[in-house]
């Protein structure tokens, strides 16, 4: 009998071309997703070495971080953003590759329309020049981000030189409460494991809570992986994610798909499988959290204080505390629900899917926004995502209560565009990164779910979206 | 890809964990379309007290004075001394562009995000993972003594300071190899185009859904 292999070890195993006395190995790539921000130094020195691209096929590229969530019957204002997204435009037409382009409604986040196209399939190896590329583990594959020099290699040869990570089981055991979402849970995560705890490693999901996710659910929990500092988050697959997959665009049909559905089924963790590291948490113990700091392994949930630095033991983990509090404008001790904000944010590739606007929703549904809010804002993770909002009548629901209703894009999670925060502006965001500055110069990022966000929005201050429910 | 074999400098103290990429080279100098003029603009956030863009000269901003890359002797640092987690978040290889554009050559730190740790070898920038007790036997030296000047032997794996090797470190085989020579990754990967091609026909076979 073989060896009992993990998830990992088997998309591993089929992916690798050849390996180097050292381990290193020839890692075959089966899609890879572009953008305009990470891809045209790596055209530029493809061309520069008189090189092509080894499979065009293999490529979907779209524009997201750098365009306008407004009117784009203008095209993009910012003459810098406007050249980098036409130098995606004219790359793709001369190297001969699918492009959403901005006028397209599939258009949207990289990480949102790979899966909605059907263009990320269970056993895959799925690589973009973003980290949040771990996303599209949520299938089953092996999806991981990686530098415009890795752009670079994979365009001319299909292939990456890696080093294989060791295998961790996170298991979420048991059943989550009512209204705790994906989200909490891998907030939940982070805050257990630390920003560096999955560095090395790469990370699966498992127990009956990951398991009772939708694919959405799970794709928001992968997406955060690499905030644990795993390159790859991955679950196993199983009839969620079959009936995900089937008749999307990119997705085998007939026999072809039988032929596909047998062998991905094959894609989990066998018994006795070894890993590395095993992490178990409680389902029922997680409730709503909220971030508090500048690093997402700075959370605690609805009901708790912010954390005081004098209680940590660790000198350069206090200082970091210290510094955060600085950063941030809290002071130990403050109960989390009565931190006011000024802005609320719910988009980007963890959360901007129909189910999470559903659950944004919901809490908005016939409230108003209150009023010390400057700006509450939906961003739909795509073209195809605004258009089912629209026709379920979310898009209203948002805009009664005093919600701006956006074109997609990867807007206020990183602000590249004209979506930002204003230094000392605090913001409720459903996205993945609270770093310094990260929402605009001085901007102070609270990480929530999208229920929690359209708590805040709708009172002022962080509260429990379980209760308003 | 410059080659690297040994490097002496003066060593800069950044002592936070988890130094992002964001913070590295915040997000609107990455709308440029070139790998190279970021240097100006490390650690941006950080190093001017009023905002930078792309089209805003340098030249008229008003400078931090308390942050450690604008103080002397440091501004004239070639290595730089981190906690952990160095340079995790956002897969933004123009982190490491900018680090190596200011003229940096080797992180030390206790540990490495994946993705920067990678993408540090691509462009001759060496990562130095080292005992998180004597990274910090480091800082003390250098509050010491600053100014103080390291070196690295990137054959023998050794960190020296002066006159006295104070420790070695790891690195894949491969990864030194490569670096040493100042090798082109996609070459090398490109000399093996023929088992590229034929593990493509064997999956064209057994997962034709991929093709």
């Amino acid at each position: 009998m073989s060896k009992a292999k993990t998830l990992y070890d088997k998309l591993w195993d089929d992916h690798v071309v050849r390996s180097e006395d050292d381990g290193t190995a020839l890692l075959y790539i089966d899609r890879h997703l572009v953008h305009e921000v990470t891809s045209p130094q790596a055209f530029e020195g493809l061309r520069l070495a008189g090189r092509k691209p080894w499979r065009s096929s293999s490529i979907v590229a779209v524009p997201d971080h750098n365009v306008p969530t407004t009117d784009r019957s203008q095209g993009i204002t910012d003459p810098v953003a406007k050249l980098q997204v036409e130098t995606l435009d004219s790359n793709c037409k001369a190297f001969g590759l699918t492009e959403f382009t901005m006028s397209d409604v599939r258009q949207g986040i990289v990480h949102v329309i790979g899966p909605e196209q059907g263009a990320t399939l269970p056993g895959m190896t799925v690589v973009c020049g973003d980290s949040h590329t771990s996303t599209h583990g949520a299938f089953g594959a092996l999806a991981f981000g990686i530098g415009t020099s890795e752009v670079e290699h994979v365009l001319a040869t299909q292939c990456l030189m890696q080093n294989k990570s060791k295998n961790m089981l996170v298991s979420v055991d048991g059943e989550v409460g009512v209204g705790v979402t994906a989200k909490d849970i891998v907030l939940a995560i982070i805050g257990k494991l630390g920003t560096a705890g999955g560095t090395g490693y790469a990370i699966e999901f498992g127990g009956d809570a990951i398991r009772a996710l939708s694919i959405e659910g799970r794709m928001t929990v992968c997406n955060m992986a690499i905030e644990a500092g795993a390159r790859a988050g991955m679950v196993a697959v199983d009839d969620t994610t079959i009936d995900y997959v089937k008749g999307r665009p990119y997705s085998p049909t007939g026999e072809t798909l039988e032929k596909a559905v047998a062998y991905w089924s094959t894609l989990h963790s066998d018994d006795g499988a070894h890993f590395d590291e095993v992490i178990h948490i409680n389902a029922a113990d997680i409730k709503p959290q909220v971030t508090w700091g500048t690093s997402p392994e700075m959370v605690v949930d609805i009901e708790s204080r912010v954390p005081n630095p004098d209680d940590e033991s660790d000198r350069v983990k206090a200082d970091g505390m210290r510094k955060a509090l600085a950063y941030m404008g809290l002071e130990a001790g403050t109960p989390i629900s009565e931190i006011a904000v000024d802005k609320v944010f719910i988009g980007s590739c963890t959360n901007s899917r129909i189910e999470d606007l559903r659950d944004a929703a919901k809490i908005a549904e016939g409230k108003k926004v209150a009023d010390n809010i400057k700006l509450a804002m939906v961003v739909p993770g795509s073209g195809l995502v605004k258009k089912q909002a629209e026709e379920e009548g979310l898009d209203k629901i948002f805009i009664e209560a005093g919600f701006e209703w956006r074109e997609p894009g990867c807007s206020m999670c990183l602000a590249m565009n004209a979506d930002r925060l204003e230094a000392g502006e605090r913001c409720a965001s459903t996205s993945n990164r609270n770093f310094e500055g990260r929402q605009g110069q001085g901007g102070r990022t609270h990480l929530v779910s999208p229920a929690m966000a359209a708590a805040a929005a709708i009172k002022g201050h962080f509260a429990d979206a379980t209760e308003l429910n | 890809m410059q080659a690297f074999t040994q490097h002496t400098g003066i060593v800069a103290p950044m002592d936070r964990p988890n130094v992002d990429t964001d913070a590295i080279i915040p997000k609107q100098f990455l709308k440029s379309i070139k790998r190279s003029g970021f240097g100006p603009n490390a650690f941006d956030d950080w190093r001017y007290l009023d905002e930078g863009g792309p089209d805003i000269d340098n030249a008229g901003r008003r400078i931090n004075p308390d942050f450690i890359l604008n103080q002397p002797p440091f501004d004239k640092a070639t290595i730089l001394l981190a906690r952990e987690n160095f340079g995790c978040g956002s897969s933004r290889e123009h982190a490491v562009w900018a680090l190596d554009d200011f003229g940096f050559r080797v992180v030390i730190a206790p540990s490495f995000a994946d993705i920067f740790y990678n993408n540090s070898f691509k462009n001759g920038l060496l990562p130095i993972v080292l005992d998180a007790d004597v990274v910090d036997e480091l800082f003390k030296r250098i509050a010491e003594k600053p100014g103080l000047e390291i070196s690295i032997d990137l054959e023998a794996q050794t960190v020296s300071c002066e006159g006295e090797e104070i420790a070695s470190f790891e690195i894949d085989a491969f990864r030194k190899h490569n670096m040493l020579n100042g090798l082109d990754d996609i070459a090398l990967t490109l000399q093996h185009a023929d088992e590229i091609k034929a593990y493509e026909e064997k999956r064209k076979q057994s997962a034709p859904w991929l093709f």
